[in-house]
């Protein structure tokens, strides 16, 4: 019984906890990718860029505020900065859009051409980020690290397998339900988010009754570089600052808006889960977990991992393969908000 | 007509003014390394120019590509390493086979069950079985190989032949791979495509980064052979000595002392000897830019070109005109893919050495697509210039930053921090340039700096 206790902790340690904060991570952003593809009807290759962005400002707010001994105490720092760094993102995207994008969607260019200069912005903003902060990593968590440390929960319960819980795992996961629980409210209740509704599902007739394309594709700003923003941050306390790993993310991210549906708002969180939990089931080696659950006769000699963690990027790949091909609309049907 | 041949000359005028420029100013050693790598890029967006301009397929697996094309040049060029291959070929080998059953067997599944519900569940079990069947030989060969002599191989190496045949072998694995992945993808819409094409460049890289039996992964091969002779070798040649004595005459002349006449030849002869190297890599790479120049003009206003044409513009009346739309896609991916496989081995031919950590999308594959945009998509000319252009750029915007950044802090002391700040991130300007030259064409001359050619005939 004790053997499956600490079976259970273990993957809740190593599976669970780990995947459901980069889950939200992905969902946060999943659903940035989401709101433009709806609403501006393109794929958007900067937004990791804006992630990125959203992050560096938030570290140098940080930084100043830390300068002045201003913190939160038992909270980082980063939160105090956060408003800040959103402010920032969202005038950087609105920046954008009013110098770049606007002009195609005014146009009406084909969806492909605006993600082609989705590019061009993803390579001045990463120029943007590489002039003002540099390459380098930064570690900008400050205040309590750790809710439960593995070695108190260890002494507490007396199992073998420890059990830690990093606050930015909380964090993670509280800031993200705040913000899905916002967005949602917002897009059923509010009449500007049922005009983006409606605007997502049929611009011409959306026009027609009289909404303001304008004003949808300034709300659609704002959201999206909020949501950049937070997920950056979030995805930078936790793993630490590396500007090059966030043109990583775009992959991820849109295979878990596509895995859901793309367009689909409730789609993408899904989708962020469901690449986050795949991605972390498959590449963690499970030598450990069978040892607790199979009698010693029994007991793996490999290391019982499907893949190398090399490979991340190979499943995030075949899921968005795999939903492509069996049910090319995503696990919910796609295309509008 | 004749207002756009001379849009094309003054171009390649302009082009070949700033080479001769960076020869004069900076030096010509230099001003030969932009050419090759500017030949290199030339064909790689040819290559995307084809399946972007011809036929409107967002490809961003360009990376991909180019890595595959290097893996060529290594698997083709590398010596074999026998004793790896008795220890571990085998295994490999017929985990490899195992692999292509599995994909018949996938294959005939599909076809047999084509409606049957159960059908993903039995291809899912087959899969699994299969590769827990390939896990139980295959690992135990590829540690076999990676402890051969793990410090300078440690991998199968290759063929042992000629360098200048993985051109070819690179553009064949990489259409193979584009073949692949076309099958799976091209039915999707574009910008699924897209992040598919983006995935499968990623996996590719880190295929080559981890599996070090087939490609020695992050420890990188280096020191592959050269088609064209060593710089060590042509200063000792004979012929190679008299004509840069010949060439250099009126200099040498004035020089009347014996040793001071010796030291200053053999200095030139080393300065020549590395300009000569590097002016038959400029050869060679030519002569393969103009094949492919004329074999794609050719085909472009060939009926094929005419047919392609069509269903970029217009896919619905060109499916309706009895054209078979995903077939023509998958053709065209698969020849654009193969000239950037072409390309990635001339580069690792370029180098002599294979170092899978420097495949970065942003160099590799976004770089590319600015080329092509930059020069004008569905243009071969204009694919080139693109290439030319913005590899120029890109190499010349760190010094070209430096300049301004020094005339516009020209107030400030060498010890100030924001100044010294500018001058550390001078790297990344070029970034800045690449986005800003894209926006600006895109918005200003969506079309390109030569647009494309309409004939209506």
């Amino acid at each position: 019984m004790i053997d499956f206790i600490n079976a259970i902790v273990l993957l809740l340690n190593y599976i669970f906890i780990p995947a459901i904060t980069y889950g939200s991570q992905l969902a946060l952003g999943a659903l940035g990718i989401t709101f433009i593809y709806g609403i501006l009807r393109f794929a958007n290759f900067s937004h990791g860029e804006f992630m990125s962005f959203g992050t560096m400002s938030c570290i140098m707010v940080t930084w100043f505020f830390q300068s002045n001994n201003i913190n939160l105490g038992y909270f980082p720092t980063a939160l105090l900065a956060l408003p800040f760094a959103i402010l920032s993102t969202i005038a950087l995207s609105l920046l954008f859009n009013k110098f770049v994008f606007n002009y195609y969607r005014i146009q009406r260019s084909a969806p492909v051409v605006i993600a082609m200069a989705s590019i061009g912005v993803m390579f001045v903003i990463n120029a943007i980020i590489r002039i003002v902060i540099g390459p380098n990593d930064i570690k900008f968590f400050d205040g309590q690290k750790f809710i439960i440390k593995a070695k108190h929960f260890k002494n507490l319960t007396g199992l073998n397998e420890g059990l830690a819980l990093k606050s930015t795992q909380v964090l993670t996961v509280f800031i993200t339900v705040l913000l899905l629980i916002f967005v949602f409210w917002f897009l059923q209740k509010t009449k500007t988010g049922k005009s983006m509704r409606a605007f997502s599902d049929n611009e011409d007739l959306a026009l027609l009754s009289g909404i303001n394309p304008s004003k949808v594709v300034f709300i659609t700003w704002l959201i999206v570089g909020t949501l950049a923003c937070v997920a950056g941050t979030l995805y930078g306390l936790d793993k630490g600052y590396k500007p090059f790993t966030y043109l990583g993310l775009v992959l991820p991210i849109f295979a878990a808006a596509i895995v859901g549906g793309i367009g689909n708002p409730i789609g993408a969180v899904v989708g962020g889960y469901t690449i986050a939990f795949s991605e972390i089931m498959i590449t963690y080696a499970y030598k450990k977990f069978f040892k607790y659950l199979l009698p010693e006769s029994l007991e793996p000699t490999g290391m019982i991992q499907l893949l190398s963690t090399d490979y991340k990027f190979a499943v995030s790949f075949t899921i968005l393969t795999i939903v492509l091909l069996v049910r090319p609309s995503g696990i919910f049907k796609g295309r509008t908000l | 007509m004749i207002k756009s041949n001379r849009l094309e000359i003054l171009s390649i005028l302009i082009m070949s003014l700033l080479l001769l420029f960076v020869g004069f100013l900076q030096s010509w050693s230099l001003s030969f390394s932009i050419l090759n790598m500017c030949i290199i890029s030339a064909i790689m967006s040819m290559g995307i120019n084809m399946q972007w301009g011809y036929a409107g397929i967002f490809n961003v697996g360009i990376m991909g590509f180019t890595a595959l094309g290097g893996l060529a040049a290594v698997l083709v060029s590398h010596a074999p390493i026998t004793e790896a291959w008795s220890a571990g070929g085998l295994g490999i080998m017929i985990s490899f086979l195992i692999l292509v059953l599995i994909s018949l067997i996938v294959y005939w599944i599909n076809r047999k069950l084509k409606t049957n519900k159960k059908k993903y569940w039995v291809i899912t079990l087959v899969i699994i079985i299969g590769l827990i069947i390939v896990k139980l030989i295959y690992h135990p060969s590829v540690l076999a190989i990676e402890a051969v002599n793990p410090t300078l191989t440690g991998f199968l190496g290759g063929m042992g032949l000629p360098i200048i045949f993985s051109w070819i072998v690179g553009g064949f694995f990489a259409a193979a791979v584009a073949f692949a992945i076309g099958k799976i993808t091209l039915g999707l819409r574009s910008d699924y495509l897209a992040i598919a094409t983006l995935g499968i460049s990623e996996i590719i890289i880190a295929v080559l980064k981890s599996e070090e039996w087939l490609s020695r992964g992050v420890k990188n091969v280096v020191g592959l052979k050269r088609p064209v002779p060593y710089e060590i070798d042509l200063q000792q040649t004979e012929w190679f000595i008299l004509a840069v004595q010949y060439l250099n005459q009126s200099y040498l002349l004035d020089i009347i002392d014996k040793l001071e006449y010796e030291k200053v030849l053999n200095q030139l002869v080393i300065n020549s000897s590395i300009i000569f190297v590097k002016i038959c890599y400029a050869i060679l790479f030519s002569i393969v830019l103009l094949i492919i120049l004329y074999l794609a003009n050719k085909a472009q206003i060939s009926p094929w070109g005419r047919m392609m044409r069509a269903i970029r513009d217009n896919e619905t009346s060109a499916n309706a005109m009895g054209k078979d739309v995903v077939k023509r896609h998958l053709q065209i991916f698969v020849i654009g893919s193969g000239v950037v496989g072409i390309a990635g081995a001339m580069l690792i031919t370029l180098d002599s050495l294979f170092t899978p950590v420097s495949f970065q999308p942003l160099r590799y594959t976004f770089l590319i697509w600015i080329m092509v945009i930059v020069g004008g998509s569905g243009n071969n000319l204009g694919a080139i210039l693109g290439g030319f252009i913005i590899w120029f750029t890109w190499i010349e915007a760190a010094p070209a930053a430096q300049f301004v950044i020094n005339i516009l802090t020209s107030g400030l002391e060498d010890t100030n921090s924001f100044k010294i700040h500018l001058l550390n991130s001078i790297p990344y300007f070029r970034y800045l340039f690449m986005g800003t030259i894209l926006l600006l064409i895109m918005r200003y001359r969506p079309k390109g700096i030569i647009p494309e050619k309409i004939r209506y005939s």
